[in-house]
């Protein structure tokens, strides 16, 4: 029910916008996140973009877990 | 696809579960509060990656198997009314009221309408201006302020025929009640997409009675990571709200989605299938914006609670008291094509998830106690 797919904005007016993933692209509700911008990465749920993805902190996350070995920190809290 | 398919990746999948092998020292119940987190788990059989003293238990979080068969007759009174239309999510389509489902009541007659998103049912209400079109509002803090923003729009594009009956529910009064159950619980894996509009700070309670809480992603690497650090806390004798998620959740929420939710809703009475009544735990529409509430349009009373089917143990399962396999009625009177029960009516219930997933194995692994 909670399900929610990050799309990329390929299109925005005001609070409306085109988000598109592989080769779907759909009309989506941009008012919950008047930031975004075409480019981002919108996490869309029943139509309506309820956040924008951070590439940055996908890539720390992505960048903790190459370091794992069963020591040091997994981040998560900020410093 | 891009930021999914890095966290589904087998190779670090396996890297992060021998990290909680080498370093898992306690026996740990986690409950997972969210259906998605469920199905994940499942699906990818994390339960047999990881220690034998970790034991992972299935919570209440799924908004279409906690809403209540009176919900859903009330829904249904409302498609059959000849100047009425009822819009709904899919997922809501098939689940049991009191004598039959939406889809049954459509076959016969009803007026049913199945949407993507509430924003299509304003949409409707706009093309169709001689009938009452009512969205039939289902889910938790993610979905509710998706709700909010369909009624904005709808008040902006002066679509006067356009109701909500409103069945969502929030989490935080349902958390507390988790710690009262009778389930020693040590840790919970937190639902990302509510805290992504909540923020972190709902989880103070569980935090406060000594309960890790980690805020996960959905994607399996995602949970076992939540898990990692559940370990990695419980070694150093804390309980602390982390976020996992960092990529989407964040401390404070979305503050856009906070406001719309206060602006439009106030909390009321609500009643979660399989559980009961809990106070101030559903939303309703408030001040100006009643006006879009179809139970007082229709004056629709809601008289609480239910009675679930003899041998049926939904109740238990939600609080994560027992599981799918304890069940009399479980692969056998209730399944997916005939539901009997509160977990077994939508995909992300856990009775659903373990029917279709599950596999006697699973099944075995998620009963060690």
């Amino acid at each position: 029910m909670c399900l929610a797919v990050p799309m990329e904005l390929v299109e925005k007016s005001e609070f409306r916008g085109v988000a598109r993933l592989g080769g779907v692209s759909r009309d989506v509700n941009l008012m919950l996140v008047p930031e975004a911008g075409v480019g981002d990465y919108v996490i869309i749920h029943a139509g309506c973009a309820i956040s924008v993805l951070s590439r940055e902190e996908a890539q720390r996350t992505l960048d903790l877990l190459g370091e794992i070995e069963g020591i040091g920190d997994l981040g998560g809290k900020p410093a | 696809m891009k930021y999914l398919s890095e966290f589904r990746d087998g190779a670090l999948a396996k890297k992060v579960a021998d990290a909680i092998h080498a370093e898992s020292k306690t026996p740990l119940r986690i409950m997972e509060f969210c259906g998605g987190h469920t199905i994940t788990l499942v699906k990818y059989g994390i339960p047999q990656m990881l220690p034998e003293q970790i034991e992972m238990i299935s919570g209440p979080g799924c908004p279409v198997c906690v809403t209540t068969k009176k919900e859903i007759d009330a829904a249904i009174e409302i498609a059959r009314r000849p100047d009425a239309v009822l819009a709904s999510f899919g997922d809501m389509i098939r689940v049991p009221g009191t004598r039959e489902s939406l889809q049954q009541a459509k076959s016969k007659g009803a007026n049913v309408a199945v949407v993507y998103s509430p924003d299509d049912a304003v949409k409707l209400a706009l093309e169709q201006p001689a009938k009452k079109v009512v969205f039939f509002a289902v889910g938790f803090e993610t979905t509710a302020p998706v709700t909010a923003a369909a009624i904005s729009y709808a008040r902006a594009a002066k679509a006067d025929n356009f109701f909500i009956y409103s069945a969502h529910k929030t989490t935080p009064a349902i958390l507390a009640a988790l710690l009262d159950g009778e389930v020693r619980l040590d840790a919970f894996i937190c639902p990302g997409h509510v805290t992504t509009i909540t923020g972190a700070d709902i989880y103070k309670p569980l935090t406060g009675a000594g309960k890790p809480c980690i805020v996960s992603g959905f994607e399996p690497v995602d949970i076992l990571r939540s898990v990692l650090m559940i370990v990695r806390q419980a070694n150093r004798g804390v309980a602390e709200t982390e976020i996992e998620y960092t990529r989407v959740a964040t401390w404070a929420g979305n503050a856009h989605a906070q406001k719309l939710l206060a602006d439009i809703f106030e909390p009321c009475d609500a009643v979660w299938r399989g559980i009961g009544p809990v106070p101030m735990s559903g939303l309703t529409c408030k001040g100006a914006y009643a006006r879009y509430n179809a139970a007082r349009e229709f004056g629709i009373s809601f008289d609480g609670d239910e009675k679930e089917t003899p041998g049926c143990i939904c109740g238990s399962i939600l609080r994560g008291m027992k599981k799918p396999a304890d069940c009399k009625l479980f692969r056998r009177a209730c399944n997916p094509e005939n539901p009997i029960g509160a977990c077994m009516v939508s995909d992300e219930g856990t009775c659903s998830v373990y029917y279709r997933f599950g596999g006697s194995h699973a099944e075995a692994a998620h009963a060690k106690v």
